[in-house]
């Protein structure tokens, strides 16, 4: 199995998530987190004094899927998530040893 | 004095402004709330209510008497005991041109609670709450009563009768004397750790701009009302507290247009502030255009006076003296170049063939206010820090003033809260170690 994690525009959000659901994935786990890459930061002037505000606003879009799947997830998020300007976020996949359903107990692939 | 009917129009609009008064404080609260960080807001707010309860009670004590009371000498003071608690003012007689006393007790009693409120905007996040409340109760007493003898006692207070000063609503004993007075306690307090290196952004805008809103709207009472009448002169400040405000308004956002490329809200909300304040010693002694002139000369300037703390380091956290010095000050000196005899509370300014003689007088009043407010705060805090102390310590600084000095915090968003047992339990109905949450705060 796999964990994939995006880092994405809050405002693509709903747009992936309908693209994920497309795809048949049944759950997803959705935070607000900030942080920053190449795009980094902005300013913002409160009564003529500048502040540098390091850390944009994003989402992060965590998915646990079958081996066989995490390729087309990639991609869609990916796909849906790009605008072509600058702090579009990142997608990456990690691999998952084993997952529990915690209401029946099953194990592995049954669990997702 | 023989008694007369009580006019019932009068009575009604003083009443219906002390009210309005009344709504200025909780309007600063928010005003200066929105500002702080999120960790502070409580305090922030707290500090401001806690005039309304101090200086409320000292108000009906001693407060209405010393700046009321017969005149004990030279305009200086009204005496301390006449009207104590007022209790010799409590019959139907007691009655000036058909208003009763008491109306104008309440009336004045509101201003006194919103010139203390004022100075905490500069005091933010960093002050022992109980040594701010013991302030507030030296300060009203030293300060604030005597000034408004000489301001607001228009028959014996020697700026008001024996200089001839105009100021209306209290340019000097309220916009100009809490800015002092901020100025004050905030170089005795120190900087905000991290200041002003580390970013302290307001933490709720709307909040700011609803404050100002309700700032604005209760000035209407704080001016019209000075009229003590419900005619052509309430008529008069009220329309001028609309013109110079709109103007200070355009003037703020103009200066950030051009100097910082944006407008912003914070910038929207601080110029409501500036004019409100610049017209208030004015508003009954100028005409509308004059109005409209000092309100966009208080935007523009309170906007690059803001600017002032930075470059001298004195960390007036939410502007006190930017602002409310700065725009009484501006006030009050051009009553004396656009003052006119045409308006109710009119003498001819500079501008209006009158001499240099009005702008002197005004400048005489201003100054007069600054010295005696800004030795007196420097006394009255200078024994607080040595003996209550003015700081809280800096852990309670680094996590937040709200927890610090009120075990409370300002919002609740954390779903952790709402009822996992990582959060919050109630301490009567759980094990004993949930009071070690309150034991630290003693130690």
């Amino acid at each position: 199995m796999k964990m994939v994690t995006a880092i994405i525009k809050p405002f693509v959000l709903e747009d992936v998530k309908g693209a994920l659901e497309r795809l048949g994935v049944l759950g997803m786990t959705v935070s607000e987190v900030q942080g920053y890459g190449r795009q980094k930061g902005h300013t913002e002037v409160y009564r003529g004094a500048e502040y540098s505000v390091d850390f944009v606003p994003k989402v992060r879009i965590e998915v646990v899927t079958d081996d066989s799947a995490a390729d087309k997830v990639v991609d869609a998020i990916a796909e849906t998530a790009r605008t072509g300007k600058i702090g579009d976020g990142k997608v990456w996949v990690t691999p998952v040893e084993t997952v529990v359903r915690v209401r029946t107990g099953e194990r592995g692939a049954d669990a997702l | 004095m023989t008694p007369v009917e009580l006019d019932s129009g009068n009575t009604a609009w003083i009443l219906t402004s002390a009210a309005l008064v009344l709504l200025m404080t909780p309007g600063l609260a928010l005003f200066y709330g929105g500002q702080a960080r999120s960790k502070n807001v409580l305090n922030m707010m707290m500090m401001v209510f806690g005039t309304l309860a101090t200086v409320g009670v000292l108000w009906v004590l001693f407060g209405y008497s010393v700046a009321f009371g017969t005149d004990v000498g030279a305009g200086l003071l009204g005496n301390p005991v006449e009207f104590f608690g007022l209790s010799s003012m409590l019959t139907p007689e007691a009655q000036t041109d058909g208003l009763p006393d008491l109306a104008f007790v309440a009336f004045q009693g509101m201003f006194a609670i919103l010139t203390t409120g004022l100075i905490a905007g500069a005091a933010a996040d960093r002050m022992k709450f109980n040594t701010w409340m013991v302030f507030t109760l030296l300060w009203a007493t030293l300060v604030y009563f005597p000034v408004a003898h000489w301001v607001f006692d228009l028959d014996n207070g020697w700026i008001a009768a024996g200089l001839g000063a105009l100021d209306f609503a209290g340019g000097t004993a309220v916009h100009i004397n809490a800015g002092v007075a901020a100025l004050v306690l905030c170089i005795f307090l120190g900087k905000r750790r991290g200041w002003p290196r580390e970013a302290m952004r307001p933490h709720n805008l709307t909040m700011v701009m609803l404050g100002a809103g309700m700032l604005w709207f209760g000035w209407f009472g704080f001016n019209a009302g000075s009229a003590g009448s419900a005619g052509w002169e309430a008529s008069y400040a009220f329309v001028n507290t609309i013109a110079a405000t709109a103007a200070a308004i355009v003037g703020w956002l103009i200066v950030e247009q051009i100097r910082d490329g944006k407008p912003t809200s914070l910038g929207a909300a601080s110029g409501i502030v500036a004019g409100l304040v610049a017209i208030t010693p004015a508003c009954a002694s100028v005409s509308p255009i004059g109005a409209m002139i000092i309100g966009v000369i208080a935007g523009v300037a309170c906007a690059y006076a803001v600017g002032l703390k930075f470059k001298l380091g004195f960390d007036d956290s939410f502007d006190v003296v930017g602002v409310h010095l700065v725009g009484g000050v501006i006030g009050t000196l051009m009553i004396g170049l656009l003052a006119t005899e045409v308006a109710p509370d009119g003498a001819n300014g500079l501008f209006y063939g009158g001499g240099f003689s009005q702008l002197g007088i005004q400048a005489i009043a201003a100054l007069a206010v600054i010295v005696y407010c800004a030795v007196v705060t420097a006394i009255i805090v200078g024994i607080l820090k040595a003996t209550m102390g003015l700081r809280i310590d800096d852990d309670s600084e680094a996590t937040g003033i709200d927890e610090g000095e009120h075990a409370e915090s300002g919002y609740d968003f954390s779903s952790l809260r709402g009822g996992s047992s990582l959060g919050s339990s109630h301490s009567a109905l759980s094990a004993p170690t949930q009071v070690s949450a309150t034991a630290g705060k003693e130690s």
